[in-house]
């Protein structure tokens, strides 16, 4: 433990680098959102650099009314949400089954699960898109009466590849408690069904709240699925509807901007208020147990 | 995180007993509950999962246009991919960018999350902020990633502005030029990969056990000698996940190179070309398929890597 001077331009020399490290890190960001604010012709007529002296909202009503955002924002919250609340119920139901009645069928299938949400996404869309070409559905949710194309469908494939990492994070958080609280409620005569509505998922719930505020993010985030499942423009959620609003010739950049701050300050909204939980939520995975 | 629970827990002492959990004697109706538990997601997961993955590889091995209904698929052997190394031009250029991607990654984005990781940990006056920062990039779609960037590199931008010209036919085209583009990307992608593995690196050492550093101080190491001789060895998970997710994020690459410029002109990962050889009316599914199959085989070690750290020891 050396104190004294040397530690201690050590410390400030430490905070300026960390400190220029951070600001160049933030400074896309900041830039991006001080863009949202300018009208684009004073930017052409400027200069990127040029000191801003016009704010302006308009970029966002623009971008709200005429680009309807708000109906693609809409469509990323009607596919994150069933979907997250979906995977951690089913992960959450096979994670309980794994660690409390194992099997010698459990570290195989728990391998599954894990090595399924490793897999990369390339790997799997040639033959679901295929597949959901050919999957019927009732005309009430596809007026085309295939799967492709549907929100459904984008939530299915969601839930499927997600299962893989929520059971592996989940039977580990469950193999570090103590099966005894299970045991005393099997004394007590609780069945399978109450065992685990009862006792194992309040058990889970701080484990279930990190998974969700990430996994709400990743699926909100998503892009990949979007574009390779979904046809029709309204359908589909904000960050893939980003693209509507560059233009073939000219872009309006500001009003990109505007449009890119309205996809990323939900989730930064969200990262502030749960950032314990998020940063919870990526560690769970990469820690055993 | 675990407070919660770590109370009610923490007074149950952990009694010995080897219970086979198989023999329960379960009722007819907890079997249906638990078969249906451990059946309704398995089904989901191999149903949209591990069957098309497995269709995959099996496409790779035909030919079909795609347009023709299953029936029209023809078995071809390796003649997809006898043509894509030998006919496909964008093949070398994925590749090259696939292995630019990985090694920044590895040498120069994932020890700077790990360094950087060891500066915030010393808990200097504004840690949240820097903190903050880093995982800031990690919140934002990788899509939307890529327009905020596009403000800074595109030629009338801030990085040509304040190179002092922006004139379309003399400033640097830093996305047009496909000899620079990928460096472009790159930097963009280390911006979101620093901060990722920072944060795991973060999470880890405070999860060291403090005596380890003590011991080492008093037998008189310094700081960053002790860093790099106990702590990192110590945290052997976690340097598993950072390599697992290095290789992996680098070979997957598709969403920012998509956005930028749909994947092309320099940009083209084998992420990419899998999606562009399926679209369209001349899709070529055999070939995309080869694309992913290759893609796969390179991530195979990588997931072994990974299994074999969660899974070699057996139960905790």
């Amino acid at each position: 433990m050396v104190t004294g001077k040397k530690s201690q331009t050590g410390a400030r020399l430490t905070i300026g680098v960390l400190s220029v490290f951070s600001l160049i890190w933030i400074a896309p960001i900041l830039f991006s959102i001080l863009q949202s604010f300018r009208p684009f012709a004073d930017v052409v007529s400027k200069g990127v650099m040029s000191w801003p002296t016009h704010l302006t909202f308009e970029n966002y009503t623009h971008a709200f009314v005429q680009s309807r955002m708000w109906l693609f924002f809409l469509n990323s919250v009607e596919v994150a949400v069933p979907a997250v609340v979906l995977t951690l119920f089913l992960a959450s139901m096979i994670a309980f089954v794994l660690s409390r009645y194992e099997s010698r069928f459990s570290v195989p299938l728990l391998m599954l699960f894990t090595a399924g949400n490793l897999l990369p996404p390339q790997l799997l869309f040639i033959p679901l898109y295929r597949i959901f070409l050919k999957i019927h559905v009732p005309h009430f949710i596809n007026s085309n009466g295939v799967l492709y194309d549907t929100q459904l469908g984008l939530i299915l494939v969601h839930v499927s590849i997600q299962i893989g990492f929520a059971t592996f994070v989940l039977t580990n958080y469950l193999r570090t408690i103590p099966k005894e609280i299970s045991e005393s409620a099997l004394v007590d005569g609780a069945n399978v069904w109450n065992h685990f509505f009862r006792i194992i998922l309040p058990l889970l719930r701080p484990a279930l709240a990190s998974l969700g505020v990430l996994m709400t993010t990743w699926i909100y985030n998503d892009f990949f699925w979007a574009v390779v499942l979904l046809k029709t423009g309204n359908k589909r959620p904000i960050t893939a509807a980003l693209s509507n609003l560059q233009g073939e010739f000219n872009t309006d950049y500001n009003l990109l901007a505007a449009g890119a701050c309205m996809a990323f300050i939900p989730t930064l909204l969200v990262f502030f208020a749960m950032r314990k939980h998020f940063v919870a939520g990526l560690t769970l995975g990469s820690t055993k147990g | 995180m675990t407070s919660v629970l770590e109370g009610p827990v923490a007074k149950i002492a952990p009694a010995k007993k080897k219970k086979k959990t198989g023999s329960h004697n379960f009722s007819g109706n907890d079997k249906v509950t638990l078969s249906a538990f451990v059946g309704f997601p398995t089904l989901l997961h191999v149903v949209f999962v591990w069957l098309p993955a497995v269709c995959t590889i099996l496409l790779s091995f035909t030919f079909w246009d795609g347009i023709g209904g299953f029936k029209s698929i023809k078995w071809v052997g390796f003649t997809n991919y006898r043509q894509i190394f030998t006919l496909d031009d964008n093949l070398p250029v994925a590749i090259r960018n696939n292995i630019l991607w990985l090694l920044v990654f590895a040498l120069i984005a994932s020890p700077l999350g790990i360094l950087l990781a060891y500066f915030i940990d010393k808990n200097l006056k504004g840690t949240q902020f820097y903190q903050t920062s880093f995982y800031l990039p990690l919140v934002i779609s990788l899509a939307v990633t890529g327009i905020i960037w596009d403000n800074i590199v595109r030629t009338d931008g801030v990085l040509n502005a304040l190179l002092g010209d922006t004139n379309p036919d003399t400033a640097i085209s830093w996305m047009g030029d496909p000899h620079k583009n990928i460096w472009v990307v790159l930097v963009i992608a280390s911006w979101r990969h620093i901060g990722y593995v920072m944060l795991l690196y973060l999470a880890g050492m405070k999860s060291v056990d403090p005596s380890l550093r003590e011991a080492s101080a008093i037998d008189g190491a310094s700081e960053w000698y002790t860093f790099r001789r106990v702590i990192i060895p110590s945290l052997r998970p976690v340097n598993v996940i950072i390599v697992v997710i290095t290789v992996i994020e680098s070979l997957r690459a598709f969403d920012l190179v998509f956005i930028l410029n749909r994947g092309t002109n320099g940009l083209q990962t084998l992420g990419v070309l899998v999606y562009q050889d399926i679209q369209g009316e001349s899709a070529r599914i055999g070939w995309g398929a080869a694309y992913a199959t290759l893609l796969f085989l390179i991530c195979l070690g990588p997931i072994m890597v990974y299994l074999y750290q969660n899974f070699s020891k057996g139960d905790d």
